[in-house]
């Protein structure tokens, strides 16, 4: 039963070796998505391009409806599963951040590395620019400390703050990705920019 | 040859698949900022011992003599270079260059990444996981966190847009 990493004895080496293999999955799917391209990225933001909505949300509805799958064939232990906790001020704050740095470098961390391995000079320096900015983060670490731990909830689930199951939950997930797809497919067509949509 | 990119949503559950096989095998999300993380700590830890060791903050990685890079984050990472490579050989889109709107300048170009790498991973060490680790994992296993991540990532890169319209198209 999975997580096959947390069966008992389960050698340290060959964890990493997963993690070697699922990085390599990972970059190839973003890198065939065409999110090694900054223009297609920031498309989503100006219309022309909504790449990042449908292969975000089919990726995450994938992998609940297919985890959850899982768990009701009695192949994986969902509470063995990592869940992110929640930190409201951090999620908020570090969420702006994020988003400021994502118009301006045109890529997100996951995107740059697959740009990078694909030679984009653009994304080499926005590669370097992330390892300046951990390092500055590890540097003001004990002046923004109070803010990264304010307000913590733990590894609360969405669906427990609405009371509802996650099944009933997915579905309505679905739903609202459909209406999404269906507006997305729409803006591509109503914001359309055929000389930048040619180059990519 | 250059290759088309992959159906939006054929790509999707290509990436989905692989999101799910990380939280089978190793009960685990994908992740990309972590991963350089430990890139800064180990780099630190190289460049200056003493630092690395009075820090509240890097020390931790060097507990009982570990080598920051051999964890699964930053052994991940370079899996992610891996992949892409692998795919941009297969579709023929290798190649050296500055991607960039014809109106702004290269220098412009390669600033802006710069600042852009910095506020992004900066964000994702503070919300602990950029949009890979926290919204898009999070999202898969309904972590409340990782809504709200996603909500203020892609919100703000909005109003973000609209401010920064000129650089782009």
């Amino acid at each position: 039963m999975g997580p096959i990493s947390s069966l008992p004895g389960f050698p340290a080496w060959l964890d990493l070796l997963f993690a070697f293999v699922i990085g390599t999955g990972f970059g190839f799917a973003l890198e065939q998505a065409g999110f090694s391209s900054c223009r297609k990225l920031t498309g989503m933001f100006y219309g022309y391009d909504t790449t990042v909505i449908k292969v975000f949300f089919t990726a995450a509805i994938v992998a609940l409806v297919g985890s959850q799958f899982l768990a009701y064939f009695g192949l994986l232990d969902l509470s063995l599963v990592f869940v992110n906790e929640y930190y409201i001020n951090a999620a908020l704050i570090g969420g702006v951040i994020m988003g400021a740095g994502f118009i301006l470098g045109g890529y997100c961390p996951g995107t740059g590395l697959s740009a990078l391995s694909i030679g984009k000079i653009d994304a080499l320096f926005y590669a370097l620019g992330g390892l300046t900015g951990a390092f500055l983060f590890a540097e003001t670490y004990p002046a923004i400390v109070g803010i990264a731990n304010a307000a913590s909830r733990g590894p609360v689930r969405i669906n427990e703050i609405l009371g509802l199951s996650p099944g009933v939950f997915t579905f309505l997930l679905i739903g609202a990705a459909v209406c999404m797809f269906w507006i997305a497919e729409i803006a591509e067509r109503k914001f359309a920019r055929p000389e930048i949509t040619r180059e990519l | 040859m250059k290759r088309n990119y992959m159906n939006p949503y054929v790509a999707g559950v290509m990436l989905g698949l692989v999101l799910l096989l990380a939280m089978y095998l190793s009960g685990r999300g994908l992740a990309a900022s972590g991963g350089i993380k430990y890139c800064v700590v180990s780099l630190v830890g190289n460049l200056s011992e003493k630092h690395a060791s009075q820090s509240v903050y890097y020390s931790k990685y060097f507990e009982d003599g570990q080598k920051p890079l051999k964890n699964w984050l930053p052994i991940e990472m370079f899996g992610i270079l891996a992949g892409g490579f692998i795919s941009g050989a297969v579709s023929g889109r290798l190649k050296f260059r500055i991607e960039k709107s014809p109106k702004i300048s290269s220098t412009r170009r390669l600033v802006l990444a710069f600042l852009g790498g910095i506020c992004f991973v900066y964000g994702a060490q503070l919300a602990r996981g950029c949009t890979s680790g926290a919204a898009l994992s999070g999202m898969a296993v309904l972590s409340l966190g990782g809504f709200v991540t996603m909500a203020a990532i892609f919100g703000s890169a909005y109003l973000f847009a609209f401010i920064f319209k000129r650089n782009w198209i």
